[in-house]
């Protein structure tokens, strides 16, 4: 099995690279990496689905677009998700579901308040047959 | 793995990092010898090389002590811009928008609360939300009366019996930074702020209360009506998910208009538009509106904790004297008047991770501290003291009035909960008499002493440089953390 991501760390900032085979799984890949930051997941149940689309100039700008509209998602509707089905990406698109509940003080651990989701160092591109992306977190 | 930049030393205090390749200045550390071999550790001296490059920079692109790598703009830089060249970033102000720090004195003595903080602790950690996703259920807001927060500040939460006159004079810009239009904050941006005013939230950001441990400056301590042994209150906070949306909002749009203008940039999170453009313009009015929703929510904030005070010890607000003895922003950008080669201009002089630090005689500080200066806050850690500095003439001279504004993480958040691993790090804090609540155990984790720099360090590289004056140093004996 071929790692999905990895967290690279700064004294004030939390990243991730993270990897796919398509761009559809990079993305679904970075929304792991995202809610593994965020929650511990095992705690996370798929009660609830939704749909999202977002749209954005660009590979790297639409990953920014589409991490921030979860970190949108979890801070107004506080909404914790867990799988991810990337459906599309074409022409700056990106359609996409997404299952999760929401936050449960009680019984969901949160590992770190995210802020915002940064362009510091990002990047998406194709590597090695595959694609590869850097995202940093500002906590 | 960081570029290797070139640094030549001015004096103890002060490090040159000479204009070489893009740059169109130079760069000025602030910070001692054993300090800079630690900053060289990580990027943040080339993102002061980076912000040198930039389009009407004024005088240098500055680093204060407590520099760590930020996003972009390192955290603790200091750069100003020309009114008419010159640039404005959201990156330069960061996510959070007038995140800040205020100090309360009150008329009693720590020895003689010292039995009931454990009492005080519970009963703030009850009525001020703190952590994720923490909402105020009693304050509701109408878009309109939102709106009021955004253009007023403060000042709308006076107008709401959130305290009085004599606090609103004792913050900075009194509270409202003018120029801010709601039809610049997007509606995305109103609903994550919406549910959180009046709450803390995570990460850094802290209610404590402590004492005055030591007094260095007697004269300017007595200005601030500060003494020893003083029982005092400080909150950190800042514009919460609305001041975060704020800066997504505009860096995305000024990622496209930087490539309109035609700005050569370093790094995306560099993102700027011409001060004069009409992007430009919309984004100092949004951050303005944020800002006045950082000064509104610690303006509640100390409300709770007023309303906490009375209940706990049962005094009235007279006898228990929590005067603000003032209030400073950490992250913004500001529309400054400065005196630059014996001229004076009008700059954008960006603050991030940098205090405002006004001399005595200032016409923007409170008549009360006109002899002593602007208070600047340094927070330290939880476990150890904080500052009370004021401004300086150098200051003003070489930094447009800036200095420090905190410790400065040493250990990233993973890292710090490695060393916190199998600790009881509330007990340890309780057995040096402080006393912690915090809304999840990794905050308290992530935050320990050994997290940060010395606070000591940095606020004595600014006091030998000259651009702060030491007062006083707090003594934590009770936080709440998000």
């Amino acid at each position: 099995m071929p790692r999905k991501y990895e967290f690279i760390e700064h004294t004030a900032d939390l990243g991730f690279k993270v990897y796919g085979a398509s761009p559809e799984k990079l993305f679904t890949h970075a929304a792991e990496a995202f809610f593994e930051a965020l929650v511990a997941l095992e705690s996370v149940k798929e009660r609830i689905e939704r749909s999202i689309k977002v749209e954005a100039d660009g590979l790297d700008n639409l990953m920014v677009r589409w991490l921030s509209e979860l970190l949108y998602l979890y801070d107004t509707e506080m909404l914790v998700f867990k799988s991810f089905q990337v459906k599309r990406i074409e022409d700056n698109h990106l359609e996409a579901n997404a299952r999760g509940e929401v936050l449960d003080p009680a019984r969901h651990e949160i590992k770190t308040g995210i802020k915002a989701v940064t362009y510091h160092k990002l990047y998406v591109k194709e590597r090695r047959g595959g694609w590869e992306a850097q995202v940093i977190l500002d906590i | 793995m960081p570029i290797d930049i070139e640094v030549k030393k001015l004096d103890d205090f002060r490090w040159l990092i000479p204009k070489k390749g893009k740059m169109r200045t130079e760069g000025l550390i602030y910070a001692d010898e054993k300090m800079l071999a630690v900053i060289r550790k990580d990027a943040s001296l080339e993102q002061v090389a980076n912000v040198a490059c930039l389009p009407g920079i004024v005088g240098r692109s500055m680093a204060m002590p407590d520099i760590h790598w930020g996003y972009g703009f390192p955290i603790g830089g200091v750069a100003a811009f020309d009114m008419e060249d010159g640039i404005v970033s959201p990156g330069g102000v960061g996510y959070d928008i007038n995140c800040g720090v205020r100090l309360l004195r009150s008329d009693m003595d720590a020895a003689d609360v010292k039995d009931q903080i454990p009492t005080l602790v519970g009963a703030l950690f009850r009525n001020i939300p703190c952590g994720v996703g923490s909402r105020r259920k009693d304050l509701k807001l109408s878009a309109q009366e939102m709106d009021h927060v955004l253009v007023k500040g403060a000042g709308w939460a006076v107008s709401r019996g959130y305290g009085s006159q004599e606090d609103l004079e004792h913050i900075e810009e009194r509270g409202c930074i003018a120029g801010g239009n709601p039809e610049h904050v997007s509606q995305r941006a109103c609903t994550r702020g919406k549910d959180q005013l009046g709450t803390l939230g995570s990460g850094n950001h802290f209610v404590e209360v402590g004492y005055v441990e030591e007094v260095y400056d007697e004269a300017a301590a007595r200005a601030l009506s500060l003494h020893k042994g003083q029982f005092t209150v400080m909150v950190h906070t800042g514009s919460r998910g609305l001041g975060h949306q704020v800066c997504d909002d505009y860096i995305k749009m000024l990622l496209k208009a930087s490539a309109k203008y035609k700005i050569d940039l370093p790094d995306k999170q560099l993102c700027c538009a011409p001060i004069a453009s009409k992007e430009s313009k919309q984004y100092l009015s949004a951050m303005a509106c944020a800002a006045n929703f950082a000064f509104c929510n610690r303006q509640l904030i100390t409300h709770w904790v007023r309303e906490t005070f009375q209940k706990v010890f049962q005094m009235g607000p007279r006898k228990l004297g929590l005067h603000l003895v003032y209030d400073v922003c950490h992250n913004i950008a500001k529309v400054e008047t400065h005196e630059v080669d014996g001229k004076a201009r009008k700059l954008c002089v960006h603050r991030k991770g940098a205090t405002r630090a006004f001399p005595p005689h200032s016409p923007f500080i409170p008549e009360d501290y006109k002899e002593a200066g602007q208070p600047v806050l340094i927070p330290g850690d939880m476990g150890r003291y904080s500052y009370v500095l004021v401004g300086t003439e150098t200051a003003l001279k070489e930094t447009f009035g800036s200095t420090c504004h905190g410790a400065g993480r040493m250990l990233s958040r993973r890292q710090a909960k490695k060393v916190a691993k199998g600790r009881s790090i509330i007990r340890e804090l309780e057995d040096q008499g402080i006393y912690v609540r915090g809304a999840g155990k990794g905050t308290i984790n992530e935050e320990i002493s050994e997290a940060y720099k010395d606070v000591t360090d940095v606020v004595n590289v600014v006091h030998e440089a000259g651009i702060g004056k030491k007062v006083a140093r707090l003594k934590p004996m009770g936080v709440i953390k998000g």
